[in-house]
């Protein structure tokens, strides 16, 4: 099973994600957790439903996180996809899933997800990362804890410097 | 200016840690030029034409003596003896090599100073008038509300990642725009209303490929909301912003696309459901803040016009002149603020070496509190000088070669680095520079010609700020030759406006003699008191078509 980093710990994973592509072709399979993109979990809701394992719903960029408001209190996971570290939208994504919608499940960063960009992501609201393949997650984990100081309030702690004094 | 608390101190030794080890990773190959990339740019390192720049951030022009000398330390030890100030008031050096920057970081700190976002696509240098606290115009200091968003701004988690670079600025002025509001991604207009503070909050503003004036998306936004308001345009910036072509991510194409209605209802949205929230502003940080920014110990029995300073005036015409261009009123009695022009004849506009960061470190103890300002004009000031000192401190000046009373005038010149270090360049923007100072090297003539801002930009990133010059210049290249467009009638002085092409680009040998027939034009047709930009708006753009292009024909 592969490994991710889960709430500051490598943990053994066993969610697939599957791009549309791959669904079109082989269908969607029916055991097994399974991450799904957005357009897959818009127009086979009835197949989704008809499936043995869990099945959670992953946002790319352009995608609004708007159109799984109604779905979030059942979703134990939403993914977020980066096809390359430098497309920042994610980072909002994650922000409005947990303070505009209050999701409290797990928000796992999938693609291009590096070392050097986990202490963001962590403050916007991720926790959980499936490091790019090529990476050694156990470097990986070092970038959770770069900064001890920080200004702004955050996922963890709302607050800002100015109230936190 | 702003003290750094345990916790800023804190946080840029942990900053210095991060690059030495990301640096370290990247020269053992552990990150790929790509990775590495947007990690260097948010600590203001380029990879230039001939090594690498590394632009070192200067919070809203602020610099005391200590943090000058730093400067003058890092030129002489890590670069080639100068640095370079920058037209969004930043210090650059242009000789460093990679290995040493995570050492020149941690000598800055020692100074509580840093290179953080000083390039990359996130927040940039939160920047505002270089005579804030000085004029007695301005309806308050707007230096605590920079610190404020610069804290804001620093390592801002959810926009370290835009579609591309954001600038903010920040004017307290009424109905002059000092700090070029009107041409940031986010302008903040300080307003008073029924004696409350708040904030006209501009977007979409920009120079570059587009030049755009920033459109009003808050029309008053009240002080506790600021940070909210913020966040809200970037948000909507972050998620909506294009990415797809980087001539077309910044906000201004977003605000153009939209349109203001459909930008201001987004923005709106998400300021509603902040607004009163945890960012919400609390009194005592607004007045903590504003206690960093308090006046400095004026002599209160100074007066204006002190036997000293006008006895100097009639007797040294040199003096003289320069205090008419270089020195400014204050709106402390009996002080002045003092530019220095780092743009004498045959200096790169803008350079300083690093005895004159010890020399200006030196005079700021002496006559300025110990404290000196950048400008977006690449000069320097002395914001607090005793005018019964302008004398001895004009003496001094002049020895350095600071004292070239062109404050304003066309010699003034605003230019980019461009083809001599810049590896975005089209075109050289030094040499053009210092070809239009030694043609017009008579003071009196240029002191008759009066204000004129003249700006070169080496390509359409415009750093050069070439829109806003009443003449701006722009490096083109026509299949490999450097050729020069002209603009006419920009302006960033009292207002912010875009200029207007003159026509086809020309050669560079005829920039020159362009330039030349230009200001004769301006010359025969001007009346009493009409500046350069007067009698343009007057006249119009046609005859100067006429007259610049008639040897051509
Ligand atoms: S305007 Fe162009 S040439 Fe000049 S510094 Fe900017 S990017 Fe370089």
């Amino acid at each position: 099973m592969p490994a991710i980093i889960k709430d500051g710990a490598i943990i053994e994973d066993g969610w697939v994600r599957l791009t549309a592509e791959q669904i079109e072709q082989d269908g969607l399979p029916a055991d097994g957790d399974l991450i799904v993109p957005l357009s897959v979990w818009k127009s086979q809701r009835e197949a989704i439903a008809a499936r043995s394992g869990r099945t959670t719903v992953c946002l790319a960029p352009g995608d609004e996180p708007a159109e799984i408001a109604d779905d979030l209190a059942g979703l134990p996971l939403v993914a977020v996809y980066f096809p390359a570290f430098r497309d920042g939208r994610g980072y909002s994504y994650a922000r409005e899933l947990r303070t505009r919608y209050h999701y409290e499940g797990e928000i796992r960063a999938v693609g291009d997800v590096l070392r050097d960009q986990l202490f963001y992501m962590q403050r916007v609201g991720f926790n959980a990362f499936q490091i790019r393949a090529d990476r050694d997650i156990h470097d990986a984990l070092q970038g959770l804890k770069v900064f001890s100081v920080t200004y702004q309030g955050d996922v963890k702690d709302p607050r800002p410097i100015y109230r936190r004094r | 200016m702003y003290v750094y608390q345990d916790y800023d101190r804190q946080l840029l030794t942990e900053r210095v840690a991060q690059f030495r080890d990301q640096t370290r990773r990247f020269l053992a190959g552990e990150l790929t030029d790509e990775e590495f990339l947007p990690l260097r740019l948010q600590n203001g390192l380029y990879i230039q034409r001939y090594a690498p720049m590394l632009r070192v951030s200067v919070p809203y022009g602020m610099l005391n003596s200590t943090q000058l000398r730093t400067l003058g330390h890092i030129a002489r030890h890590w670069d080639k003896g100068y640095g370079h100030v920058s037209t969004r008031q930043n210090v650059q050096f242009n000789w460093p090599a990679l290995e040493d920057v995570p050492d020149i970081l941690a000598k800055l700190a020692e100074v509580e100073m840093h290179a953080i976002q000083t390039s990359g696509n996130c927040i940039r240098n939160v920047t505002t008038d270089e005579f804030a606290g000085i004029d007695a115009a301005e309806i308050e200091d707007p230096r605590p509300w920079c610190e404020i968003i610069r804290q804001w701004a620093t390592f801002n988690p959810e926009f370290a990642y835009l579609p591309r670079k954001f600038k903010i600025a920040v004017n307290a002025v009424p109905a002059k725009d000092p700090a070029l509001i009107g041409v940031h991604d986010i302008g903040v207009q300080i307003v008073h209303r029924e004696g409350e503070t708040g904030f006209a909050i501009l977007a979409g503003g920009g120079l570059g490929r587009t030049p755009m004036i920033g459109e009003v998306i808050g029309e008053f936004v009240a002080w506790p909301h600021l940070l909210s308001y913020l966040e809200a345009i970037l948000r909507v910036y972050n998620k909506y912003g294009n990415r797809d072509n980087k001539y077309k991510a910044r906000i201004k194409t977003l605000v153009k696309a939209l349109g203001v209605e459909k930008f201001r209802e987004l923005t709106e949205a998400e300021f509603a459901e902040m607004k009163d929230g945890p960012m919400t502003l609390t009194a005592e940080e607004v007045e903590r803040m504003r206690g960093f920014f308090s006046e400095p110990p004026y002599d209160t029995k100074a007066t204006d016009q002190p036997t000293a300073l006008t006895d100097a005036l009639g007797s040294n015409k040199a003096f003289n002149r320069w205090y008419h261009t270089n020195v400014r009123a204050h709106r402390q009695p009996g002080y002045a603020a003092v530019t220095l022009t780092l743009k004498k004849t045959g200096r790169a506009p803008g350079d300083i070496t690093d005895d004159e960061f010890d020399a200006v470190a030196d005079l700021a103890d002496q006559y300025s509190f110990g404290e000196a300002r950048t400008t977006h004009q690449q000069n320097m000031v002395l914001g607090d000088v005793r005018q019964d000192q302008l004398f001895s401190l004009w003496q001094a000046l002049d020895a350095l070669g600071f004292a070239t009373p062109n404050f304003k005038l066309l010699t003034d010149i605003v230019a980019c680095p461009g083809g001599d270090f810049c590896s975005l360049a089209n075109a050289k923007s030094i040499p053009i520079a210092e070809a239009i100072q030694r043609h017009f090297d008579d003071m009196d003539y240029l002191h008759d010609l009066g204000e004129l801002d003249l700006n070169i930009s080496g390509c359409m990133n415009a750093c050069g700020h070439h829109h806003i010059g009443h003449i701006g210049i722009l490096g083109v290249d026509k299949k490999g030759r450097e050729y020069y467009q002209i603009t006419l009638g920009g302006r960033g002085d009292k207002v912010t406006q875009i200029g207007e092409k003159l026509g086809p680009s020309f050669d560079t040998d005829d920039v020159v003699p362009v330039i030349a027939r230009l200001i004769d034009l301006y010359v025969e047709q001007r009346r009493p008191d009409e500046l350069f930009i007067d009698t343009y708006e007057r006249i119009g753009i046609e005859p100067f078509k006429e007259r610049a292009y008639a040897s051509n024909n």
